[in-house]
C-alpha cells in the first residue's frame, strides 16, 4: 500500500470507499492519480463476514447517531436508523443485493416526461441516456453483471419459483433471476455464487461484487492508492479562493488528522455527505459547502419502496440462494393510467427468521404475527422498489440537539411521502398480493419499508447553478475542485436499484477528473 | 452470556454436518447446581418428542435470574408468550426473554424498577398471580397496557431474545449460517416440485 505524507498536496483526496468513492479511486489510480482514501469504517474481509443477521448487522452497519422526523413510518418504526447502509471498507456494496439495472431513458427526462406535480422539486438530468451508454457499458463489464457481456444468468431460487409462476400467470412478460453483478460462473478472479442466501451480510464467497475485493485491492497494486480505514472525517478546509485544500479527521484513536489535497471527492452515501458539506461551513461559506444553491441536503429520496411475503400450503425455503434472486419488470414504465408517475421493480427478498420478526412489520405482536413466523418456511417474499418524487422539504439537515462521538451535529432525516409515492406503494402492493395468489398463496401480508437502502439526491446535479449543487460531473457549482461522488448526485431517484449508475457516474467522473488535472483548470 | 450449559460443552459447538447427517447439539439454558446463586430460577422440561428434545443433551433446563424473583421471571414468561404465542415454541426459549430482562435490570435500577413495577402490575390486574391466570385473560391484561414503556421494553426484547436463538431457528425451520455447507447451490435452493419450473432463458441451469 502507498503512503502519501498529510502535507502532500496533490493527492485527491476521497471520502467513502463504497460504489461511488471505491470506483472513483481505482478508476483515478489507473491513470497514474495517487489517491488517498478515507474510510470511516474498519477493514473487513470475506473471512471475517459472518452469516448471522444480527452479528452481522452490528459488524457492517452504520450505527452513529442518526434522527428521523416527518411522516414516513420509518420513524416510528426506527426513529434513531433512517437507512440501513454501511460503515465498513467497501461501503454499502458490501450489503447490497447486487441488482444492476439501468435507469430508463425518460427517468432522465423525469420533469419533462411527468409535467408539472404539485409539491415536488423534479427535474431533467443534466445528462440523457444515450450519454451514459457507454459508461454503463464499462461499468457492467467492470462489475460482471449477468444477461450483459454474455454473462448467463443466475440460476432461480425456490423464491424465484414462486415469483415466476405467479408472474406468467398474472400475465407479466418480463420476469427472469434479473442482471445481477453476482457471478453466475467463475469471472475477474472471484468464484461463482454458492446461493448461501447471506447477500446482505457480506458475500462471503466473493461472487457478488464488492469494492472491497474488486476495485480497492486493484487500486491498491497501481501503488497509487492510499487507503485509510477507521479515519472518520469532520470537515472540508478551503482557503481564501473558495478552492478545497484538505480534510481533517479523527483516525482510529481518536486523533485529529489533517489531509492536504489537490481536489476532494465526497462519497459518504446521501446522508453522510450532505451532513459533511453542512458541517463545513465557514465564514466564507455560511450555509455550508457548495450551497449557494440552499439545495444541499434538500430533494432527499429513499425510492417507493414496501414488501409483500406470501404464505403457501407447501414449503419454498426461500432463505436458500441469493437474496434478490429474481425480477419482474413489468411495471417499471411510466404510465399514468395506474394513478402515478413513473414505476417500480419487484424483485424476490428473503430475511431470515431473526430479521422476519424484526421487519415483518414493526411493532406488531399477538396471534397473527405468531402464525406468520410459524409459516416461515412456506414463505415467500418480494421487494417493492419505485420512483419516489424529490421534495424540496424531504431533507438531510444538522441536529445540533444530539451530538456524534466527535462532537459534531448528528444528521436528522425528515421525509414525507408524496402523494404519488403512496398511490404508487398502494399499485405495487395490490400487485404483488396479485402475483402470489396467482401461485397459490393461502395469505399474503403488506409488509412496511425497511430502514432506507436506496439514500439519493441530496446534492443533486443539474444544469442551473441555482437549483442544484453539481453538474453532470459531479463537480460542485461553487468550488471547482470538490466533487461529489455518490448517489447524492442524483436528479430523480428512477425505479432502477441505483448502484450501477453510481458506479457509472464514477467512472466518467474519473475520466473527466484527470482531464481537468491535466488541463491544470483543478 | 445467556445460556448455562450443563454438559457436552464440546459437543454444543458442532455444526450440522451433511456428511452424516449429524445434528448439533443446541445451547439450551441447563442448569448446573453452583450456578443457580440468584435470586430466582426458572425451570423446565422440554416436551419428549419434541424437535429440541431431539437436539438437547437433556430434556430438563434451567435459567438463573439474578434481580428479579422467580416469580417475576414466570410472569414475564407467560407475557412473552401472550404476546406472541407461538405453540410450538417451547417454555425455555420464553425463559430466555426473563433472562435477558433480567439482565437488563441488573444493569441498570431504572429498568429494574419500570420491569418489576410493570409485573406488580400485571399481578394485580390478574387479580394475584399473572403467570396462573387463563392465557384469555393473560393476552387480555397484556393488551390493555399496549404502547406503556414497561410493553414497550418486553415486546421489544421479544424480537432478539425469542426468534435470534439456536432453538428458534430448529422450531421456525431456519438453518442460519450457510457458509460452513457449502450454501445451498448443491443442497435444494431450487427443489420446489409443486409449481411448474421456469424455462432456462428466464432461470439459466446452475454452473456447477
Amino acid at each position: 500500500m502507498a503512503k502519501f505524507a498529510q502535507t502532500d498536496d496533490s493527492v485527491v483526496v476521497i471520502i467513502g470507499s463504497g460504489a461511488g468513492g471505491g470506483t472513483l479511486a481505482n478508476e483515478l489510480c489507473q491513470k497514474g492519480i495517487k489517491v488517498v482514501v478515507l474510510e470511516a469504517g474498519a477493514m473487513q474481509s470475506q473471512a471475517s463476514f459472518i452469516n448471522d443477521e444480527w452479528k452481522s448487522f452490528g459488524q457492517l452497519a452504520w450505527l452513529d447517531p442518526r434522527t428521523t422526523s416527518g411522516t414516513w413510518r420509518v420513524a416510528k418504526d426506527f426513529a434513531g436508523l433512517p437507512a440501513w447502509i454501511c460503515k465498513t471498507v467497501g461501503g454499502s456494496t458490501t450489503h447490497w443485493a447486487g441488482a444492476s439495472l439501468r435507469l430508463q431513458a425518460h427517468e432522465f427526462k423525469a420533469r419533462s416526461t411527468y409535467g408539472e406535480i404539485k409539491g415536488t422539486s423534479l427535474q431533467d438530468w443534466p445528462l440523457t441516456l444515450a450519454e451514459l451508454e457507454p459508461w454503463y457499458a464499462r461499468a457492467e463489464d467492470k462489475m460482471g453483471v449477468t444477461r450483459t457481456n454474455g454473462i448467463p444468468g443466475l440460476p432461480g431460487n425456490n423464491n424465484f419459483k414462486v415469483m415466476h409462476a405467479g408472474a406468467k400467470k398474472l400475465g407479466y412478460k418480463e420476469v427472469h433471476t434479473g442482471r445481477m453483478a453476482i457471478n453466475s460462473q467463475p469471472r475477474d478472479d472471484r468464484g461463482r455464487c454458492m446461493q448461501l442466501g447471506f447477500c446482505f451480510q457480506g458475500c462471503k464467497s466473493g461472487a457478488k461484487w464488492s469494492t472491497l475485493y474488486t476495485e480497492l485491492p486493484k487500486a491498491e497494486k497501481t501503488g497509487n492508492m492510499d487507503l485509510r480505514p477507521e479515519s472518520h472525517v469532520t470537515r472540508i478546509e478551503h482557503n481564501e479562493a473558495g478552492k478545497v485544500t484538505g480534510v481533517v479527521y479523527f483516525d482510529k484513536d481518536g486523533k485529529e488528522q489533517r489531509q492536504k489535497a489537490r481536489a476532494v471527492a465526497v462519497a459518504g452515501n446521501s446522508i453522510e455527505t450532505p451532513r459533511l458539506l453542512l458541517l463545513s461551513a465557514s465564514a466564507k461559506f455560511k450555509d455550508g459547502l457548495a450551497n449557494s444553491s440552499g439545495q444541499v441536503g434538500r430533494n432527499y429520496m429513499r425510492h417507493m419502496t414496501g414488501s409483500v411475503y406470501a404464505a403457501f400450503k407447501n414449503p419454498v425455503h426461500m432463505y436458500r440462494g441469493t437474496t434478490m434472486a429474481g425480477i419482474i419488470q413489468d411495471e417499471a414504465a411510466h404510465d399514468t393510467k395506474r394513478g402515478f408517475a413513473g414505476g417500480y421493480e419487484m424483485e424476490t427478498l428473503s430475511l431470515g427468521v431473526p430479521f422476519m420478526a424484526a421487519f415483518l412489520d414493526p411493532g406488531a405482536w399477538g396471534e397473527d404475527f405468531a402464525w406468520w413466523m410459524d409459516h416461515y418456511t412456506n414463505m415467500a417474499g418480494m421487494w417493492l422498489v419505485g420512483e419516489d418524487m424529490p421534495r424540496e422539504t424531504n431533507r438531510v439537515t444538522l441536529n445540533d440537539k444530539v451530538k456524534d462521538k466527535w462532537g459534531n451535529a448528528a444528521p436528522n432525516v425528515h421525509f414525507d411521502d408524496h402523494d404519488n409515492d403512496i398511490a404508487m406503494r398502494s399499485h405495487a402492493f395490490a400487485q404483488g398480493e396479485k402475483v402470489y395468489k396467482a401461485a397459490g398463496a393461502v395469505r399474503t401480508y403488506r409488509t412496511p419499508p425497511y430502514p432506507s437502502t436506496h439514500n439519493l439526491g441530496t446534492c443533486r446535479m443539474g444544469s442551473d447553478a441555482k437549483t442544484s449543487v453539481c453538474n453532470s460531473f459531479g463537480q460542485t457549482h461553487d468550488v471547482a475542485n470538490l466533487f461529489i461522488s455518490d448517489g447524492s448526485q442524483f436528479t430523480t431517484g428512477g425505479a432502477e436499484n441505483p448502484t450501477l449508475t453510481i458506479v457509472t457516474l464514477a467512472i466518467r467522473q474519473a475520466d473527466y477528473i484527470a482531464k481537468q488535472m491535466s488541463a491544470r483548470t483543478i | 452470556m445467556r445460556v448455562i450449559r450443563i454438559a457436552n460443552p464440546g459437543a454444543a459447538e458442532a455444526t450440522c454436518r451433511d456428511s452424516d447427517g449429524v445434528v448439533p447439539r443446541l445451547d439450551l439454558p441447563l442448569a448446573r447446581r453452583e450456578f443457580l446463586k440468584g435470586s430466582g430460577v426458572l425451570m423446565g422440561t422440554l416436551a419428549a418428542g419434541s424437535v429440541l428434545a431431539a437436539l438437547a443433551p437433556s430434556t430438563a433446563w434451567a435459567v438463573e435470574l439474578k434481580a428479579l424473583s422467580t416469580t417475576e421471571g414466570e410472569a414475564l414468561m407467560k407475557m412473552g408468550r401472550a404476546l406472541y404465542p407461538h405453540k410450538k415454541l417451547a417454555d425455555a426459549v420464553y425463559a430466555l426473554l426473563a433472562k435477558d430482562l433480567d439482565g437488563k435490570a441488573s444493569g441498570d435500577a431504572a429498568s429494574a424498577k419500570l420491569i418489576k413495577d410493570g409485573v406488580a402490575a400485571l399481578n394485580t390486574a390478574a387479580g394475584g398471580n399473572f403467570a396462573k391466570a387463563p392465557a384469555k385473560k393473560q393476552a387480555a391484561i397484556v393488551k390493555a397496557i399496549e404502547g406503556q414503556p414497561f410493553f414497550n421494553t418486553v415486546r421489544g426484547q421479544c424480537i432478539t431474545s425469542l426468534y435470534d436463538n439456536d432453538m428458534a431457528y430448529a422450531t421456525f425451520g431456519y438453518p442460519g449460517s450457510a457458509w460452513e455447507k457449502g450454501g445451498y447451490i448443491t443442497r435444494g435452493f431450487q427443489d420446489l416440485k409443486w409449481l411448474p419450473a421456469p424455462p432456462l432463458d428466464a432461470s439459466p441451469k446452475p454452473y456447477i
